[in-house]
């Protein structure tokens, strides 16, 4: 019953992150594509999860939060290069 | 008491699998930019807190092991995903993205339209 229902998540994630892989290849704008990579992020958190438990280990639980810290810089860094034109800005550069 | 935590474990589970296929529906269907990031840092954070509160109650109750790990990692993604969104749109307003054409109201363009006056002056 439960590993049914790991299987069928499993397979939900794979279909989730192709449907956002057109999105990421189709958007119309860089934004959409940051966007849905970050939603891909989060994908792969819920399946890195659902896998320690398929695989009854606990040794996959610290990727959880790595994979989450580096989403987090991943979109602010791309948001702040989409808005400024630089990551990071020099002192006196204006 | 271990049906009780089977019940509980796949009725989480099952929950956040809900929320994160509809988020990936919704990022497919929504129309422009802002209502796709609407769609994607409500719901896609939603569902991974309630899988990941799963997978918590799966350590805890049948293999015994408390992992803090987890929860710090619920309590960051729900501070990280809606400012994560909030900031994606805002920097893509303030690049030019237009909103869709069916949008009836924009509160934000005249206070952008001020700021840029301000700076200009």
């Amino acid at each position: 019953m439960k590993e049914t229902i790991m299987l069928v998540a499993l397979t939900l994630f794979m279909i989730a992150i192709a449907i956002l892989l057109y999105r990421v290849i189709m958007g119309p704008s860089m934004p959409d594509r940051a966007i849905a990579l970050d939603t891909i992020g989060v994908n792969l958190i819920s399946a890195i999860a659902i896998v320690s438990i398929l695989l009854n280990t606990k040794a996959f639980l610290e990727a959880i939060l790595i994979l989450g810290i580096l989403a987090f810089i991943g979109t602010i860094a791309f948001s702040k290069y989409i808005e400024r034109g630089v990551i990071v800005e020099r002192k006196g550069d204006n | 008491m271990t049906i009780l935590a089977n019940i509980l474990i796949v009725f989480f589970i099952s929950c956040g699998l809900l929320f994160i296929v509809v988020s990936a529906i919704g990022l497919y269907r929504l129309p422009d930019l802002y209502t796709r990031t609407h769609a994607a840092s409500k719901s896609a954070t939603l569902g991974v807190m309630c899988i990941l509160l799963g997978v918590f109650f799966h350590f805890w109750l049948k293999e015994d092991h408390f992992n803090p790990g987890i929860l710090l990692g619920i309590l960051f993604l729900f501070i990280t995903g809606p400012v994560g969104g909030h900031i994606m749109s805002r920097s893509s307003y303030l690049a030019g993205v237009k909103p869709w054409s069916g949008t009836v109201r924009d509160d934000l363009k005249e206070e952008v339209e001020r700021m840029k006056k301000e700076q200009g002056l």
